[in-house]
């Protein structure tokens, strides 16, 4: 009994970390801008051009 | 004939000299290079600008940009004069575009309507590596706005819209910026409940599963833990999510309205009242899950269907169509003035392409106002010095000064803003006579007699169980099938409109649209585009189009750009003289012969002569008279459009033009058509007022601000926009040019809408009376609850998305090639 009782109070808290962090991530703007992350993941640092200095 | 003057012609800017064609293209950005092209690093550019772009990013190490995506520039023809961004250094106007400041780190966002690709992105986020002092930069791509954090003691906030402008992205900054700006910001709100309501909702299922077994087996202690965790996760449900269903059904209460939240609220009450009343008395679980899906649910049909197109804007006025601030001459020198600080007596330095912000007096200069935005009119106005210039003209050409005799609110422009038609609110008016309310309240009638009606006749069997049976009856009926078929068709609707081009305001105005039966059309820039058509009365031979595009090159008034762009060659002539005559046209030498473009008595045409008086540019070389009309094209496929629309609409055309185009547009109208010509923005509010007075539900379709009366006091009005980020004037729809043919199946698809919505609520209705079956007779399994309340709203979500995509597809909207 006692068992079930933990797993139960487990599972809504994990559950409720991953509330928090959707909370946290929509706060934080990161659905604003769909389109750019993609890009922005994509992206070297390293020119890859033969550019001059 | 005077012998022309000699003076040295103004080059067009970025057209390089005429030299044989190689077909090269541009590296920076993909045009083909006219002539020779320029060389950088063996690389081909079509233009100075181009040119210098690439230096100034290849110098920073910056030429990725290219490797990201072919030709990434955009055609950099449009050199900014130097001071363009003075007003930038008064701190005033920097200061309030700030968003954030500690003296020294500042925080600035710009809108770029350049943007366009990866490649901008990019660069834009790099701009660090050509100014140290810039620490940050950070372009969110759908808004188009660029937040560059920089440090303000060691750059300026000029320096940095000249170092966009110089790469090819000019910042947007606009009077009404700052409003429109924060108007535009998305409520997060909503995004909060419906997350929160996704965990309730699914934690209170889980919950709930052992008693949709019937709870065998079940320990009494794990029954009481599984509820007390099921109340406690409903609570926020109740008072946090679904706040907004009792809020809309008070405030609606109080106007004596029955607001089509309030069915919904009362379902929410009535099953967690009682829900709670049976965990109290432990006498059965309650309906937890089925009232916290119900709020998961609709709310995640509203966030679908209110995800607003964040780079559109529907509610802008004149104000955004302005500049923040000009240039005023004083005695001591030319100095930027902020709009709002522009007093009447100020002189104005107005530029090529810039916009008169007040009315006032031409005292130097030469004046082509283009004033195809406020008026619909398309030929430019040539204004003598000491003439009156009015706001909202665009000057082009040289340098004008402008003393102002108006205050920039009171305007003749900005009078049209007093109209009474801009005074009510025509959200609130739409949402009233929707179909769907109309339906919801028929159905919460008959919900209440039927209530009403188990209530007696249990009060006569069974006293006792009145309250259960009237209570799960209300529960199961909820109208929520009903709403949540017209969010979910809706948002569905919204999203293919949306793919094809039209971008609507709210989901009340799709069904405006669909219950339309007549359209008004302006002319200037909705049936036309902005390039001007040039047609000859008779053939024009190679070499007199060459010497008609050498004449015509050096001048900036649009007919002569349009004369150049229909006769350059890869090789013109050499102009030897040139001379322009203000509001007559242009004469010049060119490889020996005498060439006058312009007016016909400037060129000494008999005006009757050719093309039946139509023409409105004649040019003379020598002894041969030409006569051109050069007039707006019509968009593509404007003719099959109207053909169309003239099996079901009324139609008519509003134009502010004068009637050189009637007998074009009498051809693609038809006789019966009502064609109304020199209409001032006040004519065309009057004339669609006097349609719907007539019992008509009009569309109107325009782009400017002539339109903007009619567009607001249309049923729907619809904007139409080459892009759909640029300005336009306050609408309920914005429509991308490039889909205009389309716009018959457009608006049958808003027309299926509505019968979409009837055909997911009839199967809702199914559901309904099954549950209805059970809870009647006061039967109803907490299994047979749970399983229905989610299958219906799936069945729903199915119908509304499927069958919207069918009629899309039936009706033939397909999506323009080259459009993303």
């Amino acid at each position: 009994m006692s068992a079930l009782f933990i797993l139960v109070i487990a599972s809504i808290l994990v559950a409720g970390g991953f509330l928090g962090a959707f909370l946290w991530s929509v706060r934080d703007g990161q659905y604003d801008d769909q389109l750019g992350a993609s890009w922005r993941s994509i992206y070297d640092d390293e020119p890859l051009a033969g550019a001059k200095q | 004939m005077g012998s022309p003057l000699v003076a040295e012609p103004r080059a067009r800017k970025a057209t390089p000299k005429p030299k044989p064609a190689a077909s090269a293209t541009c590296y920076h950005c993909g045009n083909a290079c006219i002539g020779k092209p320029l060389l950088a690093d063996d690389k081909p550019f079509c233009c100075d600008g181009c040119k210098l772009v690439y230096e100034l990013l290849a110098l920073n190490g910056l030429c990725n940009y290219y490797a990201l995506q072919d030709h990434p520039g955009l055609r950099h023809i449009k050199p900014v004069r130097t001071n363009k961004f003075a007003f930038l250094d008064d701190p005033k106007i920097a200061g309030s575009l700030y968003s954030f400041t500690d003296g020294n780190h500042t925080a600035v966002t710009f809108y770029l309507p350049g943007v366009h690709c990866s490649s901008c992105m990019w660069l834009l986020e790099h701009l660090n590596r050509i100014n140290p002092a810039i620490t940050s930069s950070r372009l969110s791509f759908s808004t188009k706005e660029a937040t560059i954090h920089f440090q303000r003691n060691e750059v300026s906030l000029r320096t940095i819209a000249e170092l966009l402008t110089t790469i090819g992205y000019e910042p947007y900054i606009s009077l009404d910026e700052q409003q429109v700006r924060a108007g535009s910001r998305v409520d997060r709100s909503r995004v909060y409940k419906l997350g929160v309501a996704g965990f309730c909702f699914g934690n209170i299922m889980m919950m709930s599963f052992p008693e949709y077994f019937g709870g065998a087996g079940i320990d009494p202690t794990h029954a009481w833990l599984f509820r007390a965790l099921n109340l406690l996760l409903a609570i926020p449900i109740v008072f946090y999510c679904a706040n907004e269903f009792f809020i809309n059904a008070w405030t609606g209460f109080k106007t004596r309205m029955l607001h089509i939240d309030a069915p919904i609220a009362l379902a929410i009450l009535i099953t967690f009242s009682r829900s709670i009343y049976e965990l109290s008395t432990n006498t059965g679980p309650g309906y937890l899950d089925s009232m916290s899906g119900i709020v998961f649910f609709m709310l995640v049909g509203r966030v679908v269907q209110e995800r607003t197109y964040r780079s559109v804007s529907f509610h802008r006025d004149y104000r955004s169509y302005f500049p923040i601030a000009v240039d005023v001459l004083t005695s001591g020198g030319v100095f930027s003035k902020s709009l709002h600080d522009l007093q009447v007596g100020d002189m104005v330095q107005l530029h090529h392409d810039e916009i008169i912000p007040a009315d006032g007096m031409l005292i130097q200069g030469k004046a082509h106002i283009d004033y195809s935005f406020v008026s619909g009119e398309s030929d430019p106005v040539t204004a003598e010095v000491g003439a009156p210039v009015y706001a909202g003209g665009r000057q082009t050409g040289g340098m004008i000064q402008v003393q102002l005799t108006k205050p920039v609110a009171g305007s003749y422009l900005t009078s049209l803003w007093n109209h009474h038609a801009f005074q009510k609110n025509k959200a609130a008016t739409g949402e009233r006579q929707s179909s769907i309310h109309v339906l919801s309240r028929y159905f919460t009638i008959v919900l209440f007699s039927l209530a009403g009606i188990t209530a007696i006749y249990w009060g006569v069997k069974d006293p006792s169980r009145i309250l259960n049976s009237v209570t799960a009856m209300l529960i199961v009926a909820c109208p929520c099938a009903l709403l949540l078929s017209a969010t979910f068709t809706n948002a569905s609707v919204l999203r293919l409109l949306s793919k094809h081009g039209l971008f609507v305001r709210d989901a009340s105005v799709i069904e405006t649209l669909g219950n339309a039966d007549f359209i008004a059309f302006d002319k200037t820039g909705t049936l036309t585009d902005n390039r001007l058509q040039v047609s000859a009365d008779k053939p024009v031979g190679v070499e007199d189009a060459a010497l008609i595009a050498a004449a015509a090159q050096p001048s900036r008034h649009p007919y002569s750009i349009a004369l150049y762009d229909a006769y350059r060659c890869a090789s013109l002539p050499k102009v030897t003289a040139w001379q322009e005559h203000v509001g007559n046209g242009v004469e010049a030498m060119v490889a020996g012969q005498v060439v006058r473009i312009g007016h016909a008595s400037f060129v000494g045409a008999a005006h009757a002569s050719g093309d039946g008086g139509n023409a409105n540019v004649f040019a003379r070389i020598d002894d041969q008279i030409f006569a051109f009309s050069v007039r707006p094209s019509f968009r593509r496929g404007v003719g099959a459009m109207i053909e169309r629309l003239h099996r079901r609409f009324g139609l008519c055309l509003l134009s502010g033009d004068n009637r050189n185009q009637e007998a074009a547009v009498r051809t693609l109208f038809g006789k019966e058509a009502t064609i109304r010509f020199a209409q001032q923005p006040v004519d065309k509010l009057n004339y669609v007022q006097q349609l719907q007075a007539q019992g008509r539900r009009v569309i109107m379709i325009g782009d400017g601000l002539n339109d903007a009366g009619a567009l607001q006091q249309s049923d729907a009005g619809i904007t139409l926009a080459a892009d759909v980020n640029n300005f336009t004037p306050a609408c309920d729809a914005i429509l991308d040019a490039a889909f205009l043919p389309q716009l018959p199946q457009l608006l049958r698809l808003s027309r299926v809408n509505g019968r979409i919505i009837r055909l997911a609520f009839a199967f809702s209705i199914i559901y309904n009376l099954i549950g209805l079956f059970f809870s009647v007779q006061g039967l109803l399994h907490p299994v047979i609850a749970a399983i229905l309340m989610p299958s219906s709203t799936l069945t729903i979500v199915l119908i509304s998305a499927g069958a919207s995509v069918v009629a899309a597809r039936m009706v033939g909207l397909r999506p323009a090639a080259g459009k993303t």
